[in-house]
């Protein structure tokens, strides 16, 4: 494993490379300096806590804390999926749901068929790849639900209108929002191995471990993040279309930018 | 002659803004009622307030005896049904817009039977598949107005529908709705700003400043 470490002399040497991006940035005039400069300390000190935490929650080996993180892990990414849902009533409840649902059926299946072990160090490190995918997911429904309600207001109307219920009404929006959250995971799924090593399969052949092996976690994981990222879609979509109405199936236009 | 509408002191209120100061009218059952007056008068507030699209800031509106509040609103917009000034079609097909009426009612498309509605706006049934995007702004309102109508409302609310339509659409479409009252008995609140309408109406309510006059 000797291969595989990285001393502090080579991280500070890596450090240059965060210079280049800054020096873009300034010399375009991009405006994303201070970002950059916040986002890196972040990084740096958030890794280096988690770094921390992880080695000794894998040392104690305790159910509890694995339990403890695998909470921790699923609210953060529900906060975040949440922020993207601003202006939409109760989103984080929603994202919270729709990531521990996800989640905790992923992750159920995988332990139950013995995919992976009851372990933190398996644990923790998979609801991270879960709840992280299924967070981009909902954000990208969000997104796209509050802008589709606001481009086809007029349509919303008009199917209402007609007698249409509210679920009939928003039917085109809610499939194209639970497409949008999905698509990202199916576009990485087609490219794999053609594009991107991704994350698992390369830090299993970065530790030595045979690529055919390799591999087979990545299959894994694909079909890991393709039913969580559904999951998690559906589950934050259909919660969510509803709040662009009220009690009178009218549509709630001040959600309609 | 059995009044089917009822509104009773009606205001309604945005952002500050008077837009509907107490209003109370009646409508009969059967009759054809065109609503007058100047632009950004109130008159298709109170229309939407009627369709229940929007809620009244106070007042209440009686349909068929009860409170319009009180009905499922899916089962109230299926009998008091509202037509836009500019509507959009819905999917890709002519087909998924008339296609839409059934689909609210949970029955089988009715191919046959979508035809002979064609035939009264003079349209071809081969109309059913085209393209949305090769249909005329007139043959768009046509097809529009037959989403309201396909399963007969007993109240149709048209708000400005002949407006920017050319002499012959706005015939065909004034003619569809007269049968519709005239042979069918529904009843029609029309809101216009046409002269031809207004001076053919057998009865007008006019709105001025959100009030009735």
């Amino acid at each position: 494993m000797s291969n595989l470490t990285v001393s502090n002399g080579s991280l500070a040497l890596g450090f240059v490379l965060v210079i280049v991006a800054l020096i873009i940035g300034y010399k375009e005039k991009l405006g994303i300096d201070k970002d950059i400069v916040i986002g890196v300390v972040r990084a740096i000190v958030q890794l280096s806590i988690v770094g921390y935490i992880l080695k000794f929650v894998i040392k104690t080996n305790d159910i509890w804390l694995t339990l403890a993180c695998f909470v921790i892990i699923v609210i953060n990414a529900a906060y975040n999926a949440g922020k993207r849902g601003n202006g939409i009533p109760k989103a984080f409840r929603f994202s919270l749901l729709a990531i521990s649902v996800g989640t905790i059926v992923t992750l159920g299946t995988l332990v139950l068929t013995g995919s992976i072990k009851f372990v933190p160090e398996q644990i923790v490190p998979v609801t991270g790849m879960i709840a992280s995918n299924i967070m981009v997911a909902i954000g990208l429904c969000y997104r796209n639900m509050k802008q589709t309600f606001s481009d086809r207001h007029q349509q919303i109307l008009e199917k209402l209108a007609l007698g249409a219920d509210v679920k009939l009404a928003s039917l085109d929006i809610l499939r194209d929002s639970i497409r949008s959250g999905m698509q990202p995971t199916i576009d990485s799924i087609k490219t794999l191995g053609l594009v991107s090593l991704p994350g698992m399969m390369s830090g299993l052949i970065f530790a030595g471990v045979d690529p055919v092996k390799a591999i087979k976690y990545q299959i894994m994981v694909t079909f890991m993040l393709l039913a969580s990222t559904s999951l998690g879609s559906i589950i934050s979509c259909y919660l969510a279309y509803k709040q662009f109405y009220n009690e009178q199936k009218q549509l709630n236009i001040n959600l309609i930018s | 002659m059995e009044n089917i509408l009822e509104v009773k002191n009606l205001f309604y209120q945005a952002d500050e803004q008077k837009i509907l100061k107490d209003i109370t009218l009646n409508i009969e059952k059967g009759s054809y009622v065109t609503f007058i007056g100047p632009s950004g008068s109130g008159k298709s507030t109170l229309m939407r307030i009627l369709a229940d699209m929007i809620n009244a800031s106070s007042g209440e509106v009686i349909f068929d005896g009860k409170n319009i509040n009180e009905y499922e609103p899916t089962e109230y917009r299926q009998r008091v049904s509202y037509a836009f000034q500019q509507p959009t079609l819905f999917g890709k097909t002519v087909k998924d817009n008339l296609e839409f009426p059934y689909l609210v009612r949970n029955k089988e498309f009715d191919r046959t039977e979508v035809s002979k509605y064609l035939e009264m706006v003079n349209l071809s049934e081969s109309y059913i598949d085209k393209s949305v995007n090769d249909v005329s702004g007139g043959e768009k309102q046509r097809i529009a107005l037959l989403r309201n109508l396909i399963f007969q409302p007993e109240v149709l609310i048209t708000d400005e529908v002949t407006t920017g339509l050319d002499a012959d659409n706005k015939t065909i479409v004034r003619n569809l709705i007269d049968k519709f009252n005239h042979d069918n008995g529904v009843t029609v609140l029309r809101v216009t700003h046409d002269d031809a309408e207004i001076a053919s109406a057998s009865k007008t309510i006019r709105i001025e400043n959100g009030e009735m006059k």
